[in-house]
């Protein structure tokens, strides 16, 4: 699952932020925000594609950098919310 | 006065105040004040003499705030270079004001050798450290700050020029703004005191050091001794929230492009900042209806709307008692300047009557540094042989009570999350692709970023694809000037007499899904 969602993301960033240049995506552990690949109006555009991709609403409590500043922990994110949401089925 | 000696003042009247708070480090106005110190040493060492430029090429850094100083310390003039700033503009700005020193960071350091290289010119460089060993050509930024003995004796006065502003010019080429020590001293002195400003105040500011209204709110804290907060981003909101409620933040400087995002928050609650005393907005007008979101949620804070430039710093704002009856006005002077609504002979026109805003007072540049041709267009004889006035460019119209509403600019520049761009600067980029036959670029309406950078374009090569050209444009300009929407015609829209009209392909540009 996590690696899904990795690629996934990664996907969407490279053709949102970077115009298609996969040679640029960050690696899973680079910052996104320290290395100017997504800048404050891009979060909106990411939260906005995680909210649809995946099915899940996020509160502003969790746009944070420990959910999305790296693809790594975007995917735990996800991830997490996935499995809690089949827990509470 | 010249700037410097308010920090120094400060760390001798107390010197244990917090003057910094970045990155994670907090700095003392004492070691504020040390660091520039001997920064400012490194830089005479290294050949820096009075009226030399120096770059300050970093985001949002306390080593930027340190350089700042350092540069006027050492007697020279510094000038912030947006860090997303790309190789061929850093060239452009590089041969425009030919720096003796370049202080920048480890990873956007090969931005600033390429165009050293490009032009033929090597100044002094120094990076601060990045994850791996200092880029080949520069020194270290932290072994300059070990420099030993004081700054140099450089003799400098206060009518000396302390900084250059890069800002866009409706030709396509950034333009230096000059800014003596005094036009600072008297831009901080009028907006400090409208605002009120003291030395327990806590600013935090998200805005880039480049862009003028960012780097005074580190002028404007040096100058009280009040404590600023540097962001690089206002990316995570919650995160800086809470970085507010931490350090107890007192004022808060917006463009209408935060308060937008803060305006699509869903859980923020009214009240949620409690200690927030200001917020301040300028860049562009803030729509009436995040005016009342904003009083909403920070219900205990005076929100004061402001309208400038960078070449007068700032030229008006709303006193917040009159926010109920003038949402939409940008307001009145700022104290102990003047302005007026002119027509086209620089007659002054009564009130209601659409006319261009002059500005008049001690705050207005002294012009564009290298380029007496935009300069002369900027600042026109004013009523005493030893003043000149400020023509802004940009359309007003005054109330019966002399408030100020905005109209329009007079040229085509695109104001984009409170960043002007030059429509012609992003159309230079495009026709140099070579699949690109003819291009016209204009502002979209944008809820966020209140006008996005559109362009309209003629391909001579079939293949070309949007994201070819965003990527082409990305590669050669700052993030703010890159289009957001691209789209493919066969021609573009002239008017009658067969002019290529950014009118026109704004009005029949194909709305964003």
């Amino acid at each position: 699952m996590t690696q899904i969602v990795k690629e996934r993301v990664r996907a969407f960033i490279v053709e949102n932020f970077l115009f298609g240049d996969a040679s640029q995506a960050p690696a899973d552990d680079e910052s996104l925000i320290e290395n100017d690949v997504v800048d404050s109006t891009g979060v909106l555009e990411l939260v906005a594609f995680i909210e649809d991709g995946f099915n899940l609403s996020m509160a502003d409590g969790d746009i944070v950098p420990a959910n999305l500043d790296t693809l790594e922990r975007i995917a735990a994110f996800v991830s997490a919310r996935a499995a809690a949401a089949v827990a509470a089925e | 006065m010249r700037y410097e000696r308010f920090l120094a003042d400060n760390a001798r009247l107390d010197g244990g105040r917090t003057a910094l708070v970045a990155g994670g480090k907090r700095l003392t106005y004492a070691e504020l004040d040390d660091l520039s110190d001997r920064l400012a040493a490194g830089l005479a060492a290294a050949g820096v003499r009075r009226g030399d430029r120096v770059l300050v090429f970093m985001d949002n850094c306390w080593e930027a705030a340190v350089s700042i100083f350092a540069a006027l310390k050492a007697g020279a003039i510094f000038a912030v270079i947006n860090a997303s700033t790309k190789t061929d503009k850093f060239a452009y700005i590089l041969a425009n004001c030919t720096p003796s020193a370049i202080l920048t960071q480890a990873k956007i350091a090969p931005v600033a050798l390429e165009a050293c290289a490009a032009t033929g010119r090597m100044p002094f460089i120094a990076a601060t450290a990045g994850r791996g060993a200092l880029p080949e050509g520069t020194a270290s930024f932290a072994a300059l700050l070990e420099t030993r003995g004081a700054p140099p004796a450089h003799g400098g006065i206060d009518v000396d020029l302390a900084m250059l502003i890069y800002t866009s010019g409706s030709t396509g080429r950034p333009k230096g703004v000059m800014m003596t020590h005094r036009n600072m001293d008297a831009a901080s002195e009028s907006i400090t005191g409208l605002l009120d400003n003291r030395p327990d105040d806590v600013i935090l500011s998200v805005l880039p050091l480049a862009f003028n209204y960012g780097l005074y709110q580190l002028l404007m804290a040096v100058r009280v001794g009040a404590t600023l907060v540097l962001e690089k981003s206002f990316a995570f909101p919650q995160a800086v929230f809470q970085r507010m409620r931490e350090e107890n933040v007192t004022g808060f400087p917006l463009v209408p492009t935060i308060s937008a995002i803060i305006l699509q928050m869903r859980d923020v609650e009214p009240g949620f900042l409690p200690s927030l005393r200001y917020i301040t907005n300028t860049a562009a007008t803030l729509p009436p209806a995040h005016i009342a979101r904003l009083r909403t949620l920070f219900p205990q804070a005076r929100i004061f709307s402001m309208y400038g430039l960078t070449e007068s710093k700032r030229c008006t704002f709303l006193p917040p008692e009159e926010l109920d009856r003038r949402p939409d006005s940008v307001g009145i002077a700022i104290p102990n300047t003047e302005v007026f609504v002119v027509d086209g002979e620089g007659k002054p026109v009564p009130p209601g009557v659409v006319g261009e805003l002059v500005v008049r007072g001690p705050h207005v540049m002294q012009g564009y540094w290298g380029n007496e041709e935009a300069t002369a267009q900027m600042l026109r004889p004013g009523p005493n042989p030893w003043e000149r006035l400020l023509h802004t460019g940009d359309l007003f119209r005054a109330d019966e009570d002399g408030f100020l509403y905005f109209i329009a600019r007079k040229d085509d520049i695109i104001k984009t999350r409170g960043e002007k761009v030059a429509p012609k600067e992003v159309e230079a980029v495009l026709l140099a692709h070579p699949g690109i036959g003819d291009a016209v670029v204009f502002g979209v309406p944008d809820p966020v970023l209140g006008h996005a950078i559109g362009a309209m374009i003629v391909r001579s090569d079939p293949a070309l694809t949007a994201n070819d050209v965003a990527r082409h444009c990305a590669a050669r300009l700052e993030d703010f000037m890159v289009p957001k929407t691209i789209e493919f015609r066969a021609e573009l829209p002239k008017t009658d007499t067969g002019k290529v009209s950014r009118r026109l392909a704004a009005e029949t540009m194909e709305p964003a899904e």
